[in-house]
């Protein structure tokens, strides 16, 4: 991997940049490998390259129906955080959070995190209370967090409309200053260049149409470019989740939901901070671009098809308009769905599974993006280890029979 | 005011009686009524109009329409500005303002230019492989390049525009009224169907606008006078100009944006929104979107002065504005030859065509040639010179194969330069739609293949470019749609509009024009001038495995944006085909994705923002709340009256009388928000097993029962009362926060679960105003109000439910309790509620009754220890866990939830369960939400076993009470455990749930 520095591209200046090497190969598959990805998302090519880094597994192939990271690691809005109530996903997600916080060095390749903080409005009494409990929580997990009055929240971000006689009036917030946001796609090629690297071959186009059994034991995957033998398969396919674990029989309590985003027209920086407001379903940031990146609530329908309704587009901009007054006239520029897996208590799961050698991540919902790297480092441990990190043993497959959930809906309760 | 230099002396559709003003970077200027923004410009010979996004380097207007990459201006200031907008869409009004964008100090001289210098350094993409050193300060970085980033400004107030939205049906929606779409509204509209024609422009005719075409014998434009009048007379036709149609969604379902007052400026009438946004569910559409014609990429092929040829052809016939003295026109098809004869006719000098196909042969060739304008056939513009605007271009020979340039350079001087690199059918809704395209090769360019909805494509957007072809075919399409959607043409049958034929030689597919230097090096092949992505980017991308069309896209940020690539894209798949060594259909296309162009974000969001976001309900006796300065807390979209404070008294100390007025004497609250929904018919009692976890078998009439409702998983959702009324009629009650979402529930099981229940769900709570009154007085301020209700303890006991009359109004009172004392529940007809209201109130003056608030509520409801759901529970809060097995009945072979609280996690020992907590300091009151230790550490991580749901100030009890959820917290009673918050650690024991009149003597009495 030829080092990527402001001297090489200095140096490639010279040469009118005609001597870039490619990032990774497009080699064709090998009739074998120790471990085969199924999906070339950002988890399934994370979950590659700490195969290779933390396992010394190198014959590994990331085998990929599309082109890599075209699913919802280039679809989601790039927010990372890991502000989350329960201590199995705050551990999670925190270990993920710190990998990104090495990642552009690690993986030498620009991720642009851009630590800019998230924030978390609360509009009535109710909310209030669930995010002192869920701030309380976070920072006793030893993790940042702090709770904002409307006016320093005023102060950080004063394109928000603070008034006491808004619809929904910002009471208060919490603010996780190192969440923020990342480039997606470069995190997803930042994997595939730095994976390859160590030897990992990453095959486009290559769609997996079956799962090979031998008794109770994975031994294969069938794909479009022929039978891959594989001592071990990990299925990391957001969006498809049921479709592959039926190929093995597995049933899964997963509900697969469009969830859109849009962008608008590039402007001049207006909003440094990362502002969720789950009372009204409205996310946005402003990329490094200048468009403002928004994410809406799922719709509630069931679909594969990469495109949701005009109502939860209308909704969320009704939403984000009243709460940020400026924003009338900028326009939508383009906007986008992608399918999230939805487990029943918004949690993913990571692990083994009955099929010996089969293992799965799955079902990040909505909040995938930010799990990126953590996912890839436990299921690569999960994978080589044959047994969960105690990061991801909660999140097993088992805990929809033995009841032990965790529920990050969120508020899930209402109020009196 | 200069005068408009660039104004050819007669032509096109403006009207030069009505001049207008307009201010351009401070500079004022004069156009006329009929004027872009664009034309006014190129009238005044404004030039550059605009800096690039990435090199700040000087551009001019490049088309006449949507697809405009380059004159991206901030329209107006203060409150209405309006970055982003295009020239080239911008109707001149009086009085208007513009301005070039992300330049500073101007556009003539900007600073950001020094990015040309550095050009060298900044290939796509170079952002990722470095700013990484050091490590950390990749934030530093990112300061300046957001700020060099972003084209317009947001406004800085609030946006003092209307939207609207307008919901309609269409038979037929035929978008855009050039000649195809004019044909197809015609011939549809007179089979009587509904129809609806929506075009993006000010007026319709589409291309025909640029005159000199022939229709039907005549001009082409007489033809399009007609049309419109005809279809304006049809009843069931609505035409829509300055109309976009911008989403094409499942079942066909469009978006239009209607421009309304966008062309009126300050003269816009107030009672007029400013946009409106039409949501169409249309039986058939016709798609007669036209076609873009797309560019030749030669070196610094991005210099003001090179345009699209149509675009020069549409400021000369249609706007009689001179984008240039001397032109070259450059093109690898017949239709630029009409534009170099339209600009000759205009009186602008023609220095040569300048054309790759070796010998342009036809009759516009000839035409050309006859005229005396020069054509170089089998060659090519390989360079461009000039700064501010171009001044010259290098002509070379091509070889065979187009590969490469033979022969000594020519230099031709000109002020403007016409591309012509062929045409691209404009498929973006066909795209959306989810239509699959084909590469047309004859075309070089998308056409639709396979529509995906009930929809057909016409015209140029189908690749149909004569005119009588276009003609023909959108009658056509028309009446098949309409035949479709149910309408047959009547009558005496009208033939289709008829144009003479041409003949057109065909293009020779031409993208990237070689030269004696390679490729990306020193000199710039733009593809996307918006974004300033280059063929060298293309080839980088390539070189380093960005090979995907999606890759492609998002590496080199080509066709990402303002104009969406509407000139660029297929220019730059043909690049990377030739580069990966595939045909062009193979690399595909990115996908179109909503809108067709920008749309607003307060246009989507329509009258649903401010007082508007979302209804506020108020109770039937919210205006005294309000007349009595009480304090609202919102719940779901109710308004609640919080607290009822005195003059000068704080929160505390208005809660803390409130509380006592119940505990000795008697109170009064507002409890109509709370959710009720009548459920009647024989399998009542059926549901109501299923749904709650106790047993309503024996429930007699008359009788109320509280009920616990779990989700599948076995967790508490919401609680409630509920009372038989009659055999087969229950009235239940709910969270004020759940009502809706129960009632979802419950006729979600009864829709797709239950379908043999004979069971019907109301909502009811906006019909019942419902007052309580609570306190040891409450039966005795009753008793004054009503005197055919016995309400006595034995015949009126706990938990039960009189009909009567009170204060004269037919009431049903339900002897309930939510404080602990002795309460009565008056629900009475909503419209009865202030009267009743205020009955109570005067008959409790003797008493002092006191309104109570919410705050209240929620203390004297701890201080009895009863939960409420989304406090004490939350979604991972079984009954058992609240202290409530009491209330799953064993005996029901099932309830929904039942199977999960057999589950191991949900069954064990230990869980999280609900307790007190008496702070060992009884002046501390815990904060809500505080997380719980067992042993403190110094500093996080600290193990947490638990969290404190609920807490206050108890005025009864004279100390601090809270509940909490901890874990195995049932075998806790009497445990000392903390609360480590920000400075300090709060120490508290555990203890029952319970801390007033635990045996409930009050209540009962």
């Amino acid at each position: 991997m030829k080092k990527y520095s402001i001297f090489s591209l200095v140096r490639n200046a010279v040469s009118y940049h005609e001597r870039w090497s490619e990032a990774w190969r497009s080699p064709e598959p090998k009739g074998a490998y120790e471990v085969v990805i199924v999906g070339g998302g950002g988890h399934g090519l994370a979950t590659a390259y700490y195969l290779a880094k933390e396992h010394g597994i190198t014959n590994v192939a990331v085998v990929e129906k599309g082109w890599l990271g075209l699913g919802n690691t280039g679809r989601n809005t790039t927010i990372i955080r890991s502000n989350y109530l329960w201590d199995e996903s705050a551990h999670l997600y925190e270990k993920s959070l710190q990998l990104y916080e090495g990642l552009s060095q690690e993986l030498n390749f620009n991720i642009m995190l851009s630590q800019r903080g998230c924030l978390n409005l609360a509009h009535n009494q109710h909310d209030l209370r669930q995010l002192s409990r869920r701030v309380n929580a976070i920072r006793l997990n030893g993790i940042d967090s702090e709770i904002l009055t409307a006016g320093q929240i005023k102060a950080l971000v004063p394109i928000l409309n603070c008034s006491p006689t808004a619809r929904y009036p910002v009471l208060g917030g919490s603010l996780q200053r190192r969440g923020g946001t990342a480039r997606h796609d470069a995190v997803a090629w930042a994997f595939a260049r730095a994976a390859d690297a160590r030897g990992v071959d990453i095959i486009q186009n290559c769609e997996v149409t079956g799962i090979r059994r031998d008794g109770g034991r994975v031994t294969g995957v069938e794909t479009t470019k022929g039978l891959i033998k594989a001592g071990k398969v990990g299925v990391v396919v957001a969006g498809h989740a049921s479709v592959l674990a039926e190929m093995v029989g597995l049933r899964l309590p997963i509900e697969s939901h469009p969830l859109q985003a849009l962008v608008s027209e590039p402007i001049k920086p207006v909003l440094d901070t990362v502002v969720m407001s789950a009372a009204v379903h409205v996310y946005l940031s402003q990329s490094d671009k200048g468009e403002l990146v928004l994410g809406a609530g799922i719709d509630s329908y069931n679909s594969y098809a990469q495109r949701g309704s005009l109502p939860i587009i209308e909704h969320m901009l009704a939403a984000c308009v009243d709460l940020f007054p400026i924003v009338s006239r900028l326009r939508m520029l383009r906007q986008w769905a992608g399918i999230v897996d939805v487990c029943p208590d918004a949690s993913p799961i990571v692990g083994k599974t009955p099929v010996e050698g089969f293992y799965v991540n799955f079902g990040w919902g909505t909040g995938g993006f930010k799990a990126t790297p953590g996912s890839g480092w436990v299921f690569a441990y999960t994978i080589a280890q044959d047994r969960p990190h105690p990061l991801n043993e909660p999140f097993s497959l088992e805990r929809f029979h033995t009841g032990y959930l965790v529920d990050e809906h969120g508020a899930a309760g209402v109020a009196h | 005011m200069s005068p408009q230099r660039h104004r050819l002396a007669a032509g096109g559709r403006i009207d030069r009686s009505r001049p207008l003003n307009f201010t351009f970077n401070g500079r004022r200027f004069e156009g006329y009524a009929g004027d872009t923004l664009a034309s006014a410009l190129i009238a005044n010979g404004v030039t550059p109009v605009a800096r690039s996004f990435k090199y700040h380097r000087p551009r001019g207007i490049v088309g006449a329409g949507a697809e405009e990459p380059n004159a991206i201006v901030q329209l107006e200031t203060g409150a209405r500005t309006q970055p982003n907008q295009r020239a080239t869409r911008v109707e001149l009004y009086d009085g208007l303002t513009a301005a070039s964008v992300n330049c500073w100090p101007s556009v003539n001289f900007d600073l950001g230019a020094v990015n040309n210098l550095l050009k060298r350094l900044l290939p796509a993409g170079f952002y990722y492989k470095t700013f990484m050193w050091p490590p950390g300060f990749w934030m530093r970085y990112e300061y300046f390049i957001r700020r060099a980033a972003g084209l317009g400004k947001a406004p800085a107030a609030p946006d003092p525009d209307r939207y609207d939205k307008m919901h309609c049906h269409a038979d037929v929606l035929v978008v855009g009224g050039g000649p195809s779409g004019l044909a197809a509204a015609l011939a549809a509209g007179r089979t009587g169907a509904r129809v609806i024609l929506a075009d993006g422009q000010n007026e319709f005719g589409g291309a025909l606008l640029d005159g000199g075409a022939e229709i039907d014998g005549g001009p082409a434009l007489d033809w399009v006078a007609a049309a419109v009048a005809e279809l304006e007379a049809m009843a069931e036709v609505r035409l829509l100009p300055r109309a976009t149609v911008a989403g094409y969604y499942d079942h066909n379902y469009l978006t239009i944006v209607e421009r309304v007052t966008d062309h009126l400026g300050a003269a816009a009438p107030a009672n007029l929104p400013r946009q409106r946004l039409w949501k169409v569910r249309a039986g058939q559409v016709v798609l007669a979107t036209g076609s873009v014609e797309r560019p030749l990429v030669f070196a610094d092929n991005d210099r003001p002065g090179i345009m699209l040829a149509s675009a020069a052809a549409t400021y000369v016939n249609r706007y009689a504005a001179k984008p240039g003295s001397r032109a070259v026109v450059f093109t690898n098809n017949d239709s630029a030859y009409r534009v170099a004869l339209d600009l000759a006719e205009a009186g602008i000098e023609v220095a040569a065509v300048v054309d790759p196909r070796p010998e342009p042969e036809g009759p516009l060739p000839a035409r050309t040639r006859a005229r005396g304008i020069e054509v170089l056939g089998g060659q090519a513009v390989v360079a461009a010179h000039g700064g501010g605007r171009v001044a010259a271009v290098e002509v070379m020979g091509l070889d065979q194969a187009g590969g490469g340039v033979i022969g000594e350079s020519r230099r031709v001087r000109c002020d403007l330069v016409c591309v012509s690199g062929g045409w691209n059918p404009t498929v973006h809704l066909f795209s959306q739609s989810g239509g699959r395209l084909r590469y047309d090769d004859a075309l070089a360019g998308f056409v639709p293949d396979r529509s995906a909805q009930a929809e057909r494509s016409v015209g140029a957007a189908a690749g149909t470019f004569a005119l009588a072809d276009c003609l023909a075919r959108g009658f056509e399409a028309g009446l098949e749609a309409a035949a479709e959607a149910g309408f047959r043409r009547k009558g005496r049958s009208r033939r289709a509009p008829k144009a003479p034929a041409q003949e057109e030689a065909p293009l020779r597919p031409f993208w990237v024009v070689p030269s004696t230097v390679a490729r990306g090096r020193g000199t710039k092949h733009f593809i996307d001038l918006q974004n300033d992505v280059t063929v060298a980017d293309v080839a980088l991308a390539v070189r380093e495995g960005y090979r995907s069309a999606e890759h492609l896209k998002r590496y080199t940020t080509m066709g990402m944006g303002t104009d969406q690539g509407k000139i660029g894209n297929v220019t730059g798949l043909a690049v990377l085909s030739e580069l990966v060594d595939a045909d062009i259909p193979s690399v595909g296309t990115t996908t179109f994705r909503p809108p067709y162009t920008p749309v607003g974000f307060g246009l989507l969001a329509g009258r649903e923002v401010g007082a508007l976001a979302d209804p506020v309900r108020k109770t039937a006796i919210h205006r005294w709340h309000e007349d009595r300065g009480a304090a609202f807390e919102d719940v779901g979209q109710w308004k609640r009256p919080w607290y009822f404070p005195r003059a000068g008294e704080s929160m505390h100390d208005a809660v803390n009388r409130e509380c006592l007025a119940v505990r000795n004497s008697v109170g009064v609250m507002d409890a109509s928000t709370l959710g009720k929904i009548d459920i009647q018919g024989p399998d009542a009692l059926r549901l109501l097993n299923w749904v709650y976890t106790n047993a309503w078998d024996n429930l007699k009439i008359g009788r109320c029962r509280y009920g616990l409702m779990l989700g599948e998983d076995g967790m508490v959702m919401d609680d409630g009362v509920t009372t038989r009324l009659a055999e087969h009629h229950y009235l239940m009650t709910t969270t004020t926060g759940g009502a809706a979402g129960v009632l979802a529930w419950l006729e979600m099981w009864l829709q797709t679960e239950w379908l043999d229940l004979k069971v019907h769900l109301t909502s009811v709570t906006e019909h019942w105003a419902t007052v309580a009154v609570a306190g040891p007085r409450a039966r005795e301020l009753l008793s004054a109000l009503t005197s055919d209700i016995d309400l006595s303890a034995k015949a009126f006991p706990f938990m039960s439910m009189r009909a009567g009359t009170v204060a004269g109004v037919p009431a049903r009172v339900f002897r309930i309790s939510f404080t602990g004392e002795l309460s009565f529940e008056i629900n009475v007809p909503a419209s009865y509620g202030m009267a009743v209201w205020n009955a109570v109130m005067m008959a409790g003056e003797k008493y002092g009754v006191t309104p109570f608030g919410t705050e209240a509520m929620h203390i004297l409801r701890a201080e009895k220890g009863y939960i409420i759901v989304g406090d004490e529970t939350d979604g991972t809060t079984t009954p058992g866990d609240v202290g409530m097995d009491w209330i799953v009945s064993k005996k029901k072979p099932d309830f929904i939830g039942k199977r999960s609280l057999s589950r191991p996690d949900t069954a064990r020992e230990g869980r999280k369960q609900l307790v007190g907590l008496l702070t060992q300091d009884p002046k501390e009151v815990l904060p809500e939400g505080g997380q719980i230790v067992a042993e403190p550490e110094k500093k996080p991580p600290m193990k947490m076993i638990g969290h404190v749901t609920s807490s206050y100030w108890s005025a009864s009890l004279g100390r601090s009470i809270a509940l909490a959820l901890v874990y195995g917290g049932h075998k806790r009673h009497g445990e000392t455990v903390h609360v480590p918050l920000i400075g300090k650690t709060v120490s508290a024991v555990v203890s029952e749930p319970r801390f007033y009149d635990p045996e409930g003597v009050r209540l009962r009495g």
